[in-house]
């Protein structure tokens, strides 16, 4: 017992002292120093905004800017919602839950046949699938936009949601997760007679949950602020994500700073909220998704 | 990424034995075929509807002068005119410039700051990573109107802090000289998100016993930069090269929202040029053919990427 905690007390402050010596190295102190300082530039947009939404025009605009609000007002969140917020909220999250459905269900079934099934056509189907995936969505939003016209899906949740299940990052991701699975697994359902679509329910969907979640999250983010197809595909006020009535409202209130840092702050809260809740879910999807 | 073209050559004579070695039992295996099939498509429908169809209407609406009220085969003038636009000519140079500027400072800021944070706790880790990650989740929409106060040429904060140290007032998006880069820094905070979170990722799969070896060595920490750190790092490199050229080619929302392509066409890039000619001139034809030629110089630069930084990585 002596013995353990003498040698104890000998280990601990050298490895202190070396640990120490090592944040003091002059490089190390510069660099955390210039690290904190962009991370302020980083997070004062967001401060900002924040801010902004509670100040009243004439503090809003006042130079030298008041950097603390002193005396918080809510006149901007109230002149916000005398526009179509809520509806605007309700497609924002409509399209975006929609879309996030559809893509994990059709990219769980694809992704995994593709990586645990043999069948003819299926390098090639997996080459293509990727091919596509190196160009950019955006080159084909005109010709997708024409094709919408002509099915008259232009201002419609339709025509809002289901384009986007078309694109191949989920079958990717899943594919490359679903490698992982154990082969053995399978066959002993294979075995034990367990039809395709059962085997798929019990067994590869739990050991796709941790995938599934990072490409839920995922499409879920890229939906929401899929600014550029919402600003074609949508018409009328009505129709409206939260950004792009956001963004159209820049027009009615163009100095009111208030006011749109209100509408700011709530164009990115839901989006701010999930990523702290699932920080480590967007990782890993950078990541996986990263994998060659 | 990389093994894409492998498996697509691969593809076509793999599956000619597989079929061949199939051939005698496919009775057998033509059941679980079929549910394989049933699995995939799906995903196939919507991919051919949503993408395939799309790309190839588009390269087919490239060779038409169509708009609303006239569809018109015209060959191959979309493209002549093009070459002529003075126009289109300014958004290539200014979607260049963007790519020279804002590529680099990405790299060597997410390098940086990889660097910096990766053998830290796991709390300052995330910390970091989040912070930085911010400006990437968050909607386009919110960063150009806070952006667009802070730019304010009257009552915006950056000209209150230039005017502190002496400086004259800038209307920072009218002005055409300051205008492509001011986008640019806006474009630069919300792309470093992602390749921070990789380079912590790649910096913490190096093995400690390497760099601890060269320690014993004797090697500088330059040294340990530039012969273990940097090599290691060349996968993450050409893949962050890669989405970061990609995504700024593909810039819009930024432009579109704060500038419209002005002043003077200023600040268009090639994409806003899509747009702008779709959308704002009603000219789809010759919209398409600027989206053909964008997909083909993307997927030109991505092929190059590849060949020149691809050789000396191992995968």
């Amino acid at each position: 017992m002596s013995n353990s905690t003498t040698i104890m007390t000998n280990v601990n402050p050298n490895n202190k002292f070396k640990k120490l010596a090592s944040y003091l190295h002059p490089y190390q102190i510069i660099s955390m120093l210039l690290l904190c300082i962009f991370a302020i530039v980083f997070v004062f947009p967001f401060y900002w905004i924040l801010t902004g939404a509670f100040k009243i025009q004439v503090v809003a605009t006042q130079l030298p800017p008041q950097w603390f609000p002193l005396e918080p007002v809510l006149d901007n969140w109230v002149t916000l919602f005398k526009n179509p917020v809520a509806r605007w909220t309700f497609n924002s999250f409509f399209v975006s839950l929609s879309e996030m459905v559809l893509i994990c269900l059709v990219s769980s079934t694809a992704g995994y046949v593709l990586a645990k099934k043999e069948f003819p056509g299926r390098k090639v189907i997996f080459g293509v699938l990727v091919a596509a995936m190196a160009l950019p969505k955006q080159v084909i939003l005109v010709p997708l936009f024409t094709l919408l016209a002509k099915l008259g899906w232009i201002n419609t949740y339709k025509g809002l949601i289901l384009p986007a299940v078309g694109w191949p990052f989920g079958v990717f991701l899943m594919k490359q997760f679903s490698q992982t699975i154990p082969t053995e697994i399978l066959e002993a359902a294979k075995i034990d007679g367990c039809s395709e679509t059962r085997t798929f329910i019990t067994i590869v969907i739990p050991l796709l949950k941790p995938a599934l979640g990072a490409l839920a999250i995922f499409t879920f983010m890229t939906s929401w602020n899929d600014y550029f197809s919402q600003l074609i595909i949508t018409r009328s006020t009505n129709m409206m994500t939260l950004p792009l009535g956001i963004a159209t409202m820049q027009g009615e209130y163009r100095t009111d700073y208030g006011v749109m840092m209100a509408g700011a702050a709530l164009a990115s809260l839901p989006m701010l909220t999930i990523f702290v809740l699932f920080q480590k879910a967007f990782t890993q999807g950078i990541t996986l998704g990263a994998v060659k | 990424m990389l093994l894409l073209s492998n498996e697509k050559q691969m593809g076509a004579s793999e599956m000619a034995t597989t079929s061949l070695n199939l051939k005698p039992r496919k009775n057998k295996f033509k059941k679980e075929w079929i549910s394989s099939y049933l699995f995939l498509l799906p995903a196939l429908l919507f991919f051919s509807m949503f993408v395939v169809y799309p790309m190839l209407h588009g390269i087919y609406m490239s060779f038409f002068d169509y708009s609303l009220t006239k569809f018109e085969f015209i060959g191959l003038q979309n493209y002549i005119d093009l070459f002529h636009d003075k126009n289109y000519h300014q958004s290539v140079i200014n979607t260049i410039i963007l790519v020279v500027v804002a590529v680099p400072i990405v790299i060597a800021f997410s390098i940086f700051v990889g660097m910096t944070i990766y053998k830290k706790s796991e709390f300052t880790r995330s910390l970091f990573r989040g912070i930085f990650y911010l400006p990437a989740v968050t909607s386009v929409v919110s960063v150009t109107v806070v952006w667009n106060w802070i730019y304010h040429p009257n009552f915006g904060i950056l000209n209150y802090l230039t005017g502190l140290v002496g400086m004259e007032p800038t209307f920072w998006l009218g002005d055409p000289k300051t205008a492509l880069m001011a986008i640019t820094a806006i474009l630069i905070t919300t792309s470093v998100g992602q390749p921070i979170i990789l380079y912590v990722a790649a910096l913490g799969n190096i093995p400690v016993s390497y760099i601890e070896a060269a320690q014993l060595d004797r090697a500088s920490s330059r040294q340990i930069f530039t012969k273990i750190i940097w090599p290691m790092l060349m996968p993450t490199n050409l893949y962050v090269i890669v989405i970061t050229t990609i995504n700024t080619f593909q810039c819009f929302s930024l432009i579109q929202l704060l500038t419209s392509g002005g002043p003077l066409y200023k600040t268009s890039t090639v994409m806003y040029g899509v747009y702008e000619q779709a959308f704002t001139f009603g000219n789809f034809g010759m919209a398409s053919a600027m989206g053909v030629l964008l997909a083909i110089i993307i997927g030109a630069i991505s092929i190059f990427q590849f060949k020149v930084f691809g050789s000396d990585v191992e995968y």
